[in-house]
């Protein structure tokens, strides 16, 4: 039998997750629950029903890669003169790595650029097997305290940080990024920090810092939850371009958003 | 950093000379039309050519001529900026009807005063019958009238009541020789004369009508040298004075003779675009590849060191501004389908030169660098993109999108090209292609391509297939059964293909009677002496002097009717699960919803005069209940009427939808749009040229949509039409590429009039250098795949609170959320206010 996948969706036409035009196939299930994120439906592994605008909508369908790969191939022209590509998201892509390994290579042999979006908070021996069909992982790295990252996001950030050196030195591209979420890890010694670790790590030329948003608060509702920051603010823009002007200390190139 | 080639400095004049032209609402002169009527009634003893170039010179030599604050390229048809002359020769009752709520009505309003209305009331009568218009009525069969007048199935209106225009003339041989080597090529071409020659009389007469137009156009170019000399005389500021006096000398120089500064070419370019609009009513006078023909004389001087970077450009800024004092009144109506004072001159950077070679030069980037200054509706600027296009003139290209005007439109030569060359015109001609208008291509200086014939909409052949031929009570279209006894969708798909072709027939019909018409009552000499070969055919445009002839009338409406057919294929002979017969009361009830807005207005107003007609009596109380039972559909039984909805419920959900990326459902769309396209090809104009289609109905869609009842895509009656070759009105889900690769399987090569693709985008999409790079390579992917024509629609915090309110309308609206981009109406409340907020901050 084929192999089945969980995925929630296939978004084409992106243009911030990694380079040129690219297509996103969102992944179901992950092994964080990091207090801010914007995509809540994709925490958990169970098909859910999501309530939006009065609507009930199915998130998450079982797909093999010969189902989805129509999809992914219908923008061949736009990844071919953008140099853009696919970009597996999630939830987390580790958490299926057996499947996204298989659609990763898929993608690989229609001579896709591959990139995954992902926490590597999971064992090397998964992350190993995507490598090989690999051109670019984007990781978070969220904190380097790593008490304060588990209070956060439910995990703590030993075999993150791990799993950075080794992704790096397998000579994979690997862009480090941090999503900017005020009160957690929004003070230039907790940016200072991870832009430092960042550059200590070979290969890494790029780090990213994106901007805490509040985009994801109303599909709490729907599934029935309840948002666990609702009194925090997005950053300011000069707050932004400080922090970025810290990471920059690190000599590594970093830009605000992906 | 961005770094966009030609960024300069805008000069302060610009924004003065924009105030200046700004300042009032345009207003309506009646001097041409008092000219014009002066002159034909002295010349009624002339043959038609005579006439017009006597009234040419008539007008030219006794037009008021102004010359406005600041200008450095001068030349305006009327002494209000953005005024408007008339030309009774095309028609007139229609302003003669209007004169009293012209300056009030809602669209494109124009002041008039009470001294203009007395002339115009004055001059009117005279030309009772004696108009184009008249003429083309007379010569139009009745069915074709009534197709146009009382059956809304197509409308050739433009031309019907107007000038022709969509021309692009040209203009390096007014810059190279000047209007006086003009008329020694007409007399030369006289002198070769054969006195034997069946057609001496009407050769002859043409050549004179050139002569004397362009010795009228010279005359009319000193009276702005001397007023510019009398002006200098009394100036104070010494700069001003100083311009004053050059423009004088330009004046006396050009266009006489060949320019021979930038400066001079500058004003004798804008005094070809200018009198062309006065010579004639007809819109679309597109000055077609600028950067081109103007760069030799910008190259010359800049060699010489006689002119800087910011001297050219502000000239160039100086001419943007102009393009938009020229303006046209146009019936209520067609003010409707054209509003924002469209004119429609097109102008056109990049692509490639005769040879296949890119012709980019500073000044492509310099235009759409005047484009930024001068963000103002006119001219419509285009760009060629091929293989060969430089990276960075896209980039500039789309750093000018990002602005929200629209502008620029792009153009794929790798697919106009072949579409072209396979109507006749040679490689070189056909690598030498500009646009006109919209977005019809033709080859400049050779063509008399009648690009706007008409906009033909096809879902009225699918309504007289339902009703078998019957419209209003009348048999219009032919007899092609009763649908309810169809037993295959083949047999229905036939019936809309045999009424489309019968319509068709009845357009081409009114299209030729039209065309007929110009020739014989308005030739134009001036405009046919710029167009190869006139001079040596000795005759003009309008009676087949250009070396390629074409009529181009465009059908719209392809994606309700793929939408449509597919859902009678699937829901009714696939899986039967409504008849046919089910189907036909359902769009005749409208889906069980009652009909609302202006169209429950009109329809109150028809059914009371009809009441009233059977001699019943109608009180205030019977209109109430009459507009009550349309809006709310109350004469159908609430059984037909959940029934009614529910059809257009199965349509909506279970049915594929064009503009999807699904390759049956765009495949299928394809052959609807060949039901079109390859239909009307088949068909010979006047001119001895061919009928070649267009997909696309400028704004027609929504008007012409408001005179058609529910289709079976589930679009409800006298709501808009698809608008260009896109998808239904938030039918498309899957975002940009997707509508792309959708819109690019149809047979484009075949409309070789112009196909129209709008797209939407929010300016985050095209944020910084990595954000226009994208935008370019999703062009690129477009054009790769043979997509024709595309533009963007980038969008500001008020669409987005419009696309809120109205998400129906906005489904492929793209936004950037925060690391990532989205369709808009898919996000919920919160994160859209959330985006909107942002964008208030120019995020």
């Amino acid at each position: 039998m084929e192999r089945k996948g969980r995925i929630f969706n296939i978004q084409r036409f992106s243009i911030h997750d990694g380079p040129g035009i690219r297509t996103i196939v969102f992944f179901k299930g992950c092994y964080m629950r990091c207090a801010w994120c914007c995509n809540p439906e994709s925490q958990r592994y169970e098909i859910e029903t999501l309530i939006e605008g009065g609507k009930e909508k199915t998130v998450g369908r079982d797909v093999t890669v010969a189902d989805i790969m129509p999809e992914i191939l219908a923008d061949l022209p736009y990844y071919r003169r953008s140099g853009g590509g696919v970009t597996l998201s999630g939830g987390e892509v580790l958490a299926q790595a057996d499947f996204a390994a298989e659609l990763l290579r898929a993608c690989k042999e229609a001579g896709l650029h591959t990139a995954i979006e992902s926490s590597a908070n999971a064992p090397y021996s998964d992350i190993e097997k995507l490598l090989p069909y690999l051109d670019l992982y984007l990781m978070d790295i969220k904190h380097m305290d790593s008490r304060k990252h588990e209070e956060y996001t439910g995990a703590k950030n030993e075999r993150i940080l791990e799993n950075a050196r080794l992704v790096a030195e397998s000579g994979v591209e690997l862009i480090i990024r941090t999503p900017v979420i005020p009160t957690f890890n929004d003070s230039d010694k907790d940016i200072k920090a991870i832009a430092d670790f960042a550059r200590s790590l070979k290969t890494v030329e790029e780090y990213h810092l994106l901007p805490y948003h509040r985009l994801g608060t109303d599909k709490y509702t729907g599934l029935g939850r309840v948002y666990a920051l609702p009194e925090i603010e997005p950053p300011e823009k000069s707050r932004m371009q400080h922090l970025l002007s810290v990471a920059e200390t690190s000599g590594l190139k970093c830009q605000i958003g992906g | 950093m961005e770094n966009i080639k030609f960024v300069i400095e805008k000069s302060a004049r610009i924004d003065k000379l924009v105030s200046t032209l700004y300042e009032k609402m345009p207003e309506i002169e009646s001097a041409r039309g008092i000219l014009v009527t002066e002159s034909y009634k002295a010349t009624e003893h002339l043959p038609i050519i005579k006439r017009r170039s006597a009234a040419f010179a008539h007008i030219l030599e006794n037009l008021p001529i102004v010359i406005r604050d600041g200008e450095l390229v001068v030349g305006s048809a009327t002494v209000a900026p953005r005024g408007a002359q008339v030309f009774p020769e095309y028609s007139y009752e229609w302003l003669e009807a209007e004169l009293d709520t012209v300056s009030t009505r809602a669209a494109d309003p124009f002041y008039i005063s009470e001294k203009t209305k007395a002339d115009l009331r004055a001059i009117y009568p005279w030309w009772k019958g004696k108009t184009c218009s008249d003429l083309a009525k007379a010569n139009m069969a009745p069915e074709a009238y009534a197709a146009f007048t009382e059956h809304n199935v197509f409308t050739p209106g433009n031309y019907f009541y107007n000038g022709i225009g969509h021309v692009c003339v040209q203009y390096d041989k007014v810059l190279r020789i000047g209007y006086r080597g003009i008329i020694t090529e007409a007399k030369a071409a006289m002198d070769k004369l054969d006195f034997s020659d069946a057609e001496y009389v009407q050769r002859r007469n043409f050549l004179e009508a050139v002569i004397e137009s362009c010795e009228a156009v010279i005359e009319y170019a000193r009276r702005y040298s001397r007023l510019a000399r009398e002006l200098a005389g009394k100036e104070t500021d010494y700069d001003r004075r100083r311009e004053l006096e050059t423009i004088a000398k330009n004046c006396a120089r050009v266009p006489e003779f060949g320019a021979t500064t930038f400066h001079e070419a500058c004003q004798s370019f804008w005094f070809v675009q200018l009198l062309l609009q006065i010579e004639s009513s007809g819109h679309s006078i597109s000055p077609g590849r600028f950067d081109k023909y103007m760069y030799p004389y910008y190259k010359a001087d800049m060699d010489k060191g006689a002119i800087t970077k910011e001297q050219a450009q502000e000239l160039l800024d100086c001419i943007w501004v102009k393009f938009n004092d020229i303006n046209k009144v146009r019936d209520a109506v067609s003010a409707d389908g054209f509003a924002g004072y469209g004119m429609f001159q097109n102008l056109i950077v990049g692509g490639q030169n005769e040879h296949g070679m890119d012709s980019t030069n500073d000044l492509s980037y310099m235009c759409l660098e005047a484009a930024m200054h001068v963000p103002l509706p006119q001219p419509s600027i285009s760009i060629r993109v091929w293989n060969g296009s430089p990276e960075d003139l896209l980039i500039k290209a789309a750093a000018l999108t990002r602005l929200g005007t629209g502008l620029p439109a792009y153009y794929n030569d790798e697919i106009i090209i072949p579409s072209i060359m396979a109507r006749g015109l040679t490689l070189e001609d056909a690598r030498d292609y500009c646009i006109i208008g919209c977005v019809e291509p033709q080859k400049g200086g050779k063509t008399d391509g009648w690009h706007d014939a008409a906009f033909f909409n096809m879902c009225r052949p699918l309504e007289l297939a339902f009703s078998n031929g019957m419209d209003k009570g009348k048999k219009i279209g032919p007899e092609t059964g009763d649908v309810a006894l169809m037993s295959t969708f083949e047999e229905f798909y036939n019936a809309y293909k045999t009424q489309q072709s019968y319509m068709i027939k009845l357009l081409v019909n009114a299209n030729n009677a039209i065309d007929s018409a110009h020739a014989m009552r308005c030739p134009l000499p001036f405009q046919s002496c710029m167009v190869d070969d006139c001079i040596g055919r000795g005759k003009s445009l309008q009676e087949g002097g250009a070396v390629y002839n074409f009529t181009g009338p465009q059908g719209f409406g392809i994606a309700n009717n793929t939408d449509g057919l597919i859902a009678i294929k699937q829901l009714v002979f696939d899986e039967k699960k409504v008849t046919m017969a089910e189907m036909r009361e359902a769009l005749k009830a409208n889906f069980g919803y009652g009909i609302q807005g202006a169209a429950a207005e009109k329809l109150t107003i028809e059914v009371a005069v009809e009441l009233a007609k059977e001699g019943i009596d109608i009180t205030p109380e019977a209109i109430k209940t009459i507009y009550k039972e349309i809006t709310s559909a109350s004469a159908i039984s609430e059984s037909d009427k959940a029934r009614y909805k529910e059809i257009k419920r199965l349509i909506e959900e279970t049915c594929p939808k064009y503009g999807n990326d699904i390759y049956e459902v765009d495949m299928f769309a394809r052959d609807v749009a060949n039901t079109y396209t390859k239909e009307v090809e088949k068909y010979k104009n006047v001119r001895g040229g061919i009928f070649q289609a267009g997909l696309y109905p400028v704004s027609a869609n929504v008007p012409l949509g408001g005179t058609t009842g529910a289709t079976p895509d589930g679009r409800l009656a006298y709501t808009p039409l698809a608008d260009g070759i896109g998808p239904a009105s938030g039918r498309d889900v899957k975002g940009p590429t997707a509508t792309a690769n959708s819109v690019a399987k149809l047979e484009q090569c075949v409309a070789s009039n112009g196909t129209l693709l709008n797209q939407k985008f929010h300016p985050s999409a095209l944020e910084g250098m990595k954000g226009l790079t994208k935008f370019v390579s999703l062009i690129r992917s477009y054009f790769d795949q043979k997509g024709m024509h595309v533009q963007f629609n980038v969008v500001t915090k008020e669409t987005l609170l419009d696309a809120q309110a109205n998400p129906e309308k906005y489904k492929t609206l793209v936004v950037r959320v925060a690391g990532y981009s989205a369709l808009f109406t898919t996000l919920s409340k919160s994160l859209q206010d959330d985006i909107i907020n942002r964008t208030e901050q120019g995020f």
